[in-house]
């Protein structure tokens, strides 16, 4: 790529040069590939470095750009505190899908992790929780048999450990590729949060961008608290296949975290700068007195 | 090569099979409607009641799809909305007041999506009952009586005992939704059955149900084969689940969910947890 630019560049000089008969005193600017972003919202250029100290947020419109569950779990915990459970499981192909390998391996090249969902044990402020984090860089965050597995096993372990528990979702759903068995997973992760609630735990659900379908309609939902992300798209059905079933265009602001918040869906609407404090005030809030770690 | 997957697809959506309210009748002479789901509107998606088998009374939650246009269009195809979902639960929860067996019938393509939908919380109505119905001390029974469709379907689907007529089909979503995310074509829906796994065999093997109902001709021809059998089930089922001490229930139905799924888990040998 490189080469091809210095070589078109000379041969304008050549040209400008040799046919036009003018010299040029044209420096060369070497601008390597990736160092500006291009904001998904309102389009300004981003200098990157710039871009990863805010947050991750445009600093010219706020949205809120996808990240990673790495670098979510750097925003939110204390430094060193996270200590990863079930961190080797991976998911198999029990229906024979063509192309699930391949999607396998590319979702775990671009997350670094062997599966959709990042969990542990962290703290917040010296608070200690469960938390897990789903990515959508692997496979859209979609919930197959082993992230169905590793939420669940999140769940129990907080229940076992009496530890306050934290989700952010950021899925397309369940897991086409796995079927029957991915929609199940809805129900098994469920199924854990009854007992988590017979414990009389702390359950806040963090619903970022973008969070639908069955983790929607499952865990998601479920938080003692529903926090939605600032700048999210959350809701059931796609956008899409509603539109194709009523024929009709989609009010502004359709499914957006200020839609979920004003009908009643969630109970706060946070800034990704304010969650880690946010998270900390609540968890303050529900530690018993005499507890204070 | 025969689409036996395709076959079961056409089947369970043939236009004479029987819909809930048909099979309701056959099996509970003395039903009663109750409507309503106390906060917002009657979805008649889902209608909900009472009815004696055997000298049983049975709290019944059904998914009705409608038999001519207009009874469709009345029942909305059997999609759901959230008052649905609600009205089931609260129906649930009444049974497990007056100690009552529940019976689930499914037969949806799906949850409705659409705009009053999202601002009801159709995800928050479903992800409920997920969890709520883990909780329910009285014995649930679940019948696929022709299409199960996605969490649309799992939302009156979590019980004790899973039953699938033969002909039925239960799958994350239907093979036509499928087909348009796998294949960008919503025609190409047989290529997509052949691949999904949504028969009764299919997923008695990976132990998502307990049992398959035969249906002789077909329900389509001779639904009074298949209502029988299914009347023997439901007696039987009841008898064996409404003994169990509630606490042993849900540990029962929990375990249950708990092993559904395959994953692997490096070092080790894919753990068949559905096997």
């Amino acid at each position: 790529m490189n080469d091809f630019l210095t070589e078109r560049k000379k041969k304008l000089e050549d040209f400008k040069r040799n046919v036009r008969k003018k010299a040029t005193n044209y420096e060369p600017l070497d601008i390597p590939d990736g160092i500006f972003v291009k904001c998904d919202q309102c389009g300004a250029a981003i200098y990157e470095k710039a871009l990863i100290t805010n947050h991750h947020i445009c600093p010219y419109c706020d949205f809120h750009f996808r990240i990673g569950a790495k670098s979510r779990l750097e925003m939110i915990v204390d430094e060193g505190s996270f200590i990863e459970i079930d961190k080797m499981m991976t998911s198999s192909n029990p229906l024979n899908m063509p192309d699930y390998e391949e999607k396998l391996a590319i979702g775990k090249k671009l997350s670094h992790m062997e599966e959709a969902f990042l969990s542990g044990t962290a703290s917040i402020v010296k608070i200690p929780c469960a938390i897990g984090i789903l990515d959508s860089q692997f496979m859209m965050g979609s919930m197959g048999s082993a992230v169905g597995e590793k939420v669940t096993r999140l769940i129990e372990h907080a229940t076992k450990e009496k530890l306050p528990l934290i989700i952010f979702s950021a899925s397309g759903g369940a897991r086409m590729q796995e079927g029957i068995l991915s929609l199940m997973q809805m129900s098994k992760t469920s199924a854990a949060l009854h007992y988590f609630d017979m414990a009389k735990l702390l359950y806040i659900s963090v619903m970022t961008n973008p969070t639908t379908g069955g983790v929607a309609a499952s865990f998601a939902s479920l938080g003692d608290i529903n926090i939605a992300e600032h700048s999210s798209l959350i809701g059931f059905a796609g956008a899409r296949v509603i539109k194709q079933t009523i024929r009709q265009d989609l009010p502004e602001g359709f499914q957006t975290d200020q839609f979920q918040l004003d009908h009643g869906m969630v109970d706060l609407v946070v800034h990704r700068k304010d969650l880690r404090k946010t998270l900390y005030k609540l968890l303050s809030l529900h530690q018993k007195e005499g507890s204070e770690s | 090569m025969e689409n036996l997957a395709w076959e079961k697809v056409k089947l369970a959506r043939h236009p004479k099979r029987p819909t809930a309210i048909k099979l309701i009748k056959a099996l509970f002479s003395d039903f009663i409607e109750l409507h309503g789901d106390r906060l917002f509107a009657d979805d008649k998606a889902i209608i909900g009641g009472l009815g004696t088998l055997n000298g049983v009374t049975y709290t019944i939650i059904a998914e009705e799809k409608g038999t001519d246009t207009e009874d469709k269009i009345k029942h909305n195809f059997g999609m759901p909305h959230p008052e649905g979902y609600r009205k089931a639960l609260r129906l649930m929860k009444q049974a497990e007041k007056f100690s009552r067996p529940i019976l689930c019938i499914i037969d949806t393509p799906g949850a409705y999506p659409g705009i009053g939908a999202e601002e009801r919380g159709q995800a928050s109505a479903i992800a409920t009952n997920l969890k709520e119905m883990m909780g329910l001390k009285t014995p649930i029974i679940v019948i696929v009586l022709s299409e199960g469709g996605s969490g649309g379907a799992l939302a009156i689907g979590v019980g004790d005992a899973v039953y699938m007529f033969e002909n039925s089909i239960y799958a994350i979503l239907s093979p036509e939704g499928y087909a348009s995310i796998i294949y960008k074509d919503s025609q190409k829906a047989d290529v997509a059955a052949a691949l999904m796994k949504l028969t009764a065999d299919d997923l008695l093997q990976f132990q998502v149900i307990d049992d398959i109902i035969k249906e002789d001709e077909g329900l389509h021809i001779n639904p009074d084969f298949g209502f029988d059998q299914l009347k023997k089930l439901i007696v039987k089922t009841t008898k064996k689940l409404i003994h169990e001490k509630p606490d042993k229930l849900l540990k029962l139905r929990y375990e249950k969910y708990r092993r559904m799924g395959t994953y692997i888990e490096q070092g080790e040998q894919e753990n068949e947890s559905t096997t």
